[in-house]
């Protein structure tokens, strides 16, 4: 089908859906249809999508994913363990109460699902929902305020610090061409923290796509720290779009992880508009096949005395692709900006290819902001250095590819998440069971 | 123990080695001398398998099997080991991490079995006295950071872990002050078995103060072109490289 037929049949999917009992999430919706209708897929004569190209996703007719119950026996290999924080469990984007946990929390601390807000409490959101982003920002965020559903709403009220990490898990359970539109608010009050996990996992190895939204807003002083790991099938899609706005000295951190996915796109927009925040943005990916990651981020400082990190690592094998394009904005007044971003890649075949871009928009001129890209092979004297102590080639070679991921690894404050995530990552090295690079 | 007879090898179109024999028998020290150029690294090298260099002619065997067809790692399983000349830094990989995982594939070769974290600890401790290494160079990455010193220090002190058949110690002595120098020295020494070998690649004389070798070898344009005793290396300290150019005409003399 062509891309302007499949847009066309989308408009019409979104009329043929029934109107929500409150004009807020119709409203909503109807701004999502028309800037979807005005935006229409990327293609790769956009700047943003020059290097990534969506048409595998644009050509073809999904529909939305069907609510299905999986057995909660399931959920062990799929959650991260050992964190017995509240739980919310999505399975095909829609929420099921079933294997969700939210019990015991504490006054000022909130956490349930979109579609029951929406039936309840919608006017509680509506200053909330779309404030960061707007459905006329891209095609996607487009399409998922116009199909919006179901998702997690976060609140954290002042003053409250909760420490155990939320975890929000989206289990795939799609057939081919099925989608879903998660979609993620989170509220930090002032002086407040909050840990909160992304987890996508798939339980089938179809061709779906998963297409998420997430607004985070961290008022002044506040501390949120989020973790998303994508594990979704080898064959699907995941496009991601975070956007986080920090008050006057807050601190927002994320590390995401990503394993799986024939095509994944993550945006992670980060607003620093108060003076003294403070910015950290990680993300660590493995790519094989004819896969696809992209990462780009935006960090706008627009405030002085602001802080941000960034370090981005890539490991692609066969003939992987990825994208990473880093871009830093230091407004007119924003003196004083500490901005540090660095993207390495570590190549593990000829025909892997990474298409990496900083971008650096400075107007202060009392700034300090360094940027880093490298490209390299894993070290042909290291290995040689390893095996000379009897180490095998393959331990040797999955030595120094965990250890270029390591330092990535080693920012993860949370320990039980650090153990996890890495020992997600060594299972998909030659020689265990996941079979990276096999 | 290891036979070296008319070994070629080149690297890219340059051939480095040009007819090399040796034979070590087990518990001898063999020093290798020679200027910069003759060869000497081109020879550690190929006894433990770096594949720059290309061998295209004559054999090297090692216990009677041919070491030249074996890939690093099981020349390391079999007993060899080679002390870098530039070790290797490694960041990201723990030096204790990899010591022990070199150390349990060792002994996996030999049936013993694999130490775990615990008894890994109680089996290098002696060892690290020895060497007089720091606690805190172990849980660091491997080399990284670690001073000229300190990294010979540390390849010395897998080699004692290790325990090799044959030590291949390409110019371990070379950029250490002399304290650094007497305590590898006292290092080697003390792993001086009966029938534990060692090749010391170097450039200087000095290094066989501490380490009294067996035999003394002079490379020159990818050949051996004297052999001796220790005293040899003084005479070649005393009359410098310029003297063995006057040698190489006369092969054998």
């Amino acid at each position: 089908m062509s891309q302007s037929a499949v847009q066309n049949t989308y408009l019409e999917v979104f009329e043929s859906i029934t109107a929500h009992s409150s004009s807020v999430v119709n409203k909503l919706r109807r701004e999502g249809v028309e800037s979807f209708a005005s935006l229409g897929f990327p293609t790769t004569d956009l700047e943003r999508w020059r290097f990534t190209n969506v048409s595998p996703i644009a050509k073809k007719q999904f529909t939305c994913s069907k609510r299905v119950d999986i057995e909660a026996s399931l959920l062990p290999s799929l959650k991260l363990q050992e964190i017995d924080g509240p739980q919310l469990v999505f399975v095909n984007g829609w929420f099921s109460e079933e294997l969700s946990n939210t019990t015991g929390l504490p006054a000022g601390v909130e956490i349930e699902n979109l579609e029951k807000v929406f039936d309840n409490k919608p006017e509680s959101i509506k200053p909330h929902l779309g404030k960061l982003v707007g459905p006329d920002v891209s095609a996607f965020t487009a399409l998922n305020t116009a199909l919006i559903q179901d998702g997690a709403v976060i609140r954290i009220a002042e003053n409250v610090v909760f420490e155990t990490p939320m975890q929000l898990l989206f289990i795939a359970s799609a057939d081919d061409f099925q989608m879903s539109q998660p979609r993620i608010l989170v509220i930090a009050g002032e002086n407040s923290q909050i840990k909160i996990i992304e987890n996508y996992a798939s339980l089938t190895d179809t061709r779906y796509l998963t297409n998420t939204v997430t607004e985070i807003s961290v008022a002044n002083n506040a501390m949120v720290d989020h973790y998303k790991l994508i594990r979704e099938s080898a064959d699907a899609y995941h496009i991601g779009n975070m956007h986080i706005e920090l008050g006057r000295s807050a601190s927002f951190s994320s590390h995401s992880m990503t394993l799986g996915g024939a095509i994944v796109s993550n945006d992670v927009n980060a607003n620093l508009s108060g003076p003294g925040g403070e910015c950290t943005l990680n993300g660590l990916y493995l790519v094989d096949h004819q896969r696809l990651v992209d990462n780009h981020t935006t960090i706008r400082h627009a405030s002085p005395h602001c802080t941000s990190h960034e370090l981005y690592k890539g490991i692609l094998a066969d003939q992987a692709r990825a994208v990473f394009n880093g871009k830093i904005m230091v407004a007119l007044d924003a003196q004083k900006t500490d901005a540090k971003q660095t993207n390495k890649a570590l190549l593990l075949s000829e025909d892997a290819q990474i298409n990496t871009k900083p971008e650096l928009e400075i107007f202060a001129d009392d700034v300090k902001c360094t940027h880093g890209a490298t490209v390299g092979q894993l070290d042909d004297e290291a290995l040689f250095y390893l095996r000379s102590r009897g180490l095998s080639k393959e331990q040797s070679r999955n030595l120094l590819i965990h250890a270029f991921a390591s330092d990535l690894l080693n920012r993860i404050r949370v320990e039980p998440i650090r153990m996890q995530l890495d020992s997600l990552l060594l299972q998909q090295f030659p020689g265990s069971s996941g079979g990276f690079l096999s | 123990m290891l036979e070296v007879n008319d070994l070629h090898a080149r690297v890219e179109e340059r051939e480095i080695l040009k007819g090399l024999n040796m034979k070590v028998k087990p518990g001898e020290v063999h020093a290798i001398m020679g200027p910069n150029g003759s060869g000497k690294s081109t020879l550690a090298g190929v006894l433990a398998g770096r594949d720059d260099y290309e061998v295209t002619s004559g054999s090297v065997t090692f216990n009677d099997e041919d070491l030249l067809s074996m890939e690093p790692e099981d020349r390391a399983r079999q007993g060899i080991f080679l002390a870098f000349q530039y070790p290797v830094e490694i960041p990201g990989v723990n030096n204790a991490y990899l010591l022990k995982a070199a150390l349990n594939e060792v002994r996996k070769h030999r049936g013993d079995t694999e130490l775990d974290a615990i008894d890994f600890m109680a089996f290098v401790k002696d060892r690290m006295e020895l060497l007089e290494m720091d606690d805190r160079l172990l849980n660091r990455p491997v080399n990284e950071g670690f001073s000229g010193g300190e990294k010979k220090r540390n390849e010395i002190f897998q080699m004692s872990v290790l325990e090799p058949k044959l030590a291949i110690m390409d110019e371990t002595d070379s950029g250490l002050d002399i304290d650094a120098l007497k305590i590898v020295s006292q290092g080697v020494n003390s792993l001086r078995t009966e029938d534990r070998s060692f090749v010391l690649v170097t450039h200087y004389q000095r290094l066989l103060n501490y380490i009294l070798p067996d035999f003394v070898h002079v490379l020159s344009g990818g050949r051996i072109v004297r052999s001796g005793g220790k005293e040899l290396a003084l005479e070649l300290e005393e009359k410098g490289y310029s003297w063995i150019d006057s040698l190489d005409a006369h092969p054998g003399t």
